[in-house]
């Protein structure tokens, strides 16, 4: 089954669908294939305090009205998408899925995204869903009047920490450093909190339980010294790794495997863009991710009017 | 109360163990609208055509109902949705918290209904 576009977008988090609704509006035939669901990270904040025009937004509901806003124009979104080869070389761009058949376009704008960066410490599978947990908006109902670990020091730590005093008893943030990456606001918001408690320069080494998480490892990374903490649960957030596997042995990549594109969000194949936090940049935010969704879009437009 | 999905729904005690009584192979994701549920739902809707003799269903979890799967004991220690229950015969075989890729699920169907 082959399925002709005019241009294909991978991922539908805030790039994808902001290059959708451009695209489409512009009466471009588009189609997002997404891998996981709409809205990638973003759908996974509580609460965006940031996002202008819409104050104390949930990402769910955010990426709900911009898939609905990009559908409105005609553009297409596949959600729960495998795909299972890429060829981005030749004037048509063919990307072959499992379950969907092959779709075909003229040009493609990877939007991929990043997932949340795991501890990678033992245990932290196994207590997946029974106590640790990367999500406060689907599971701090659990932690009612529990004690819990935040484990992190940017933006979504802090913001998360602050949105889950509202189930917890006690939070403590445990962050690797003696600073914080987030922003002042959101630092202060924290460490203002009656509720929450630091510890830095530390990490967690190993988690412990039985039924449900028990106990987590906590590690000074300044002495080494090692100490348990018994926690009904820990929120991990610290970061996001880049979804470009896929692309590594296609695409130009930087060490740490993000995109490299240039100021009009091309890569270094004729007809493949990127945009948003699979590219190489300094700030990942959902309003740089939509900047980077216009400008990839626009500059699609005129690849294909050129190719005419 | 249902969830916005394509699957069954069970929205009553008595209708789940209607359906358990009824049938050997159940898949039910009992969950809400989020990100880590919704990923679930769709793997479910996908899987019907290929797993015909398994019948999948949904049901919302903040339904008082939902108890039925909430206090289930196979679901003791959870504590990330969904909670992800599969019957044979109306037995619990196995069930899952939080959300499970389409290679997890498949796993567990080829295990316990093949």
């Amino acid at each position: 089954m082959e399925n002709k576009y005019d241009v294909i977008i991978l991922g539908g988090g805030p790039a994808g669908l902001t290059a959708g609704i451009y695209l489409s509006r512009s009466d471009i035939n588009t189609v997002i294939l997404n891998e996981g669901i709409t809205g990638g990270q973003m759908s996974l904040t509580h609460k965006i305090a940031n996002y202008p025009g819409s104050p104390d937004v949930s990402g769910y509901m955010l990426s709900r009205t911009m898939q609905k806003q990009a559908e409105s124009f005609g553009c297409k979104v596949l959600s729960n998408v495998k795909i299972s080869d890429y060829d981005f070389m030749g004037d048509e761009k063919k990307i072959k899925t499992e379950r969907r058949g092959t779709f075909i376009s003229k040009a493609v704008i990877i939007a991929s995204g990043g997932k949340s960066r795991e501890l990678k410490v033992p245990g932290e599978k196994e207590f997946a869903g029974k106590g640790i947990s990367y999500c406060a908006t689907c599971d701090g109902g659990f932690f009612r009047d529990k004690e819990i670990i935040v484990v992190g020091g940017g933006n979504s730590a802090l913001e998360e920490a602050v949105a889950l005093t509202q189930y917890a008893s006690k939070i403590t943030v445990v962050h690797e450093f003696d600073y914080f990456q987030a922003h002042k606001k959101a630092v202060e918001e924290a460490k203002n909190h009656p509720k929450i408690e630091f510890i830095l320069n530390s990490t967690i080494s190993a988690f412990y339980g039985s039924m449900s998480l028990e106990k987590a490892v906590v590690k000074n990374l300044k002495t080494g010294q090692e100490y348990d903490m018994k926690i009904d649960g820990v929120f991990i957030f610290i970061g996001y790794v880049p979804q470009t596997k896929p692309f590594k042995s296609i695409l130009s990549l930087n060490k740490r495997d993000e995109i490299i594109v240039n100021e009009n969000m091309m890569t270094n194949i004729p007809g493949i863009f990127a945009a948003g936090d699979c590219t190489a940049k300094r700030y990942r935010q959902i309003t740089t991710a939509v900047s980077d969704g216009t400008i990839a879009a626009l500059n699609v437009i005129e690849y294909i009017q050129n190719q005419l | 109360m249902t969830l916005d999905t394509n699957l069954d729904h069970i929205s009553s005690e008595a209708q789940y163990y209607e359906i358990l009584e009824k049938n050997e192979n159940v898949m039910i994701c009992c969950g809400r609208m989020g990100p880590m549920c919704v990923p679930v739902f769709a793997e479910m809707e996908d899987l019907r055509e290929e797993y015909p003799h398994i019948k999948f269903y949904d049901m919302l979890f903040d339904l008082p109902d939902a108890k039925v799967i909430r206090n289930l004991p196979e679901c003791a220690g959870f504590m990330g949705l969904p909670f992800t229950v599969y019957y044979k015969n109306g037995k619990v075989v196995k069930a899952t918290s939080s959300i499970q890729s389409r290679d997890q699920i498949t796993e567990i169907l080829n295990e316990q209904f093949s």
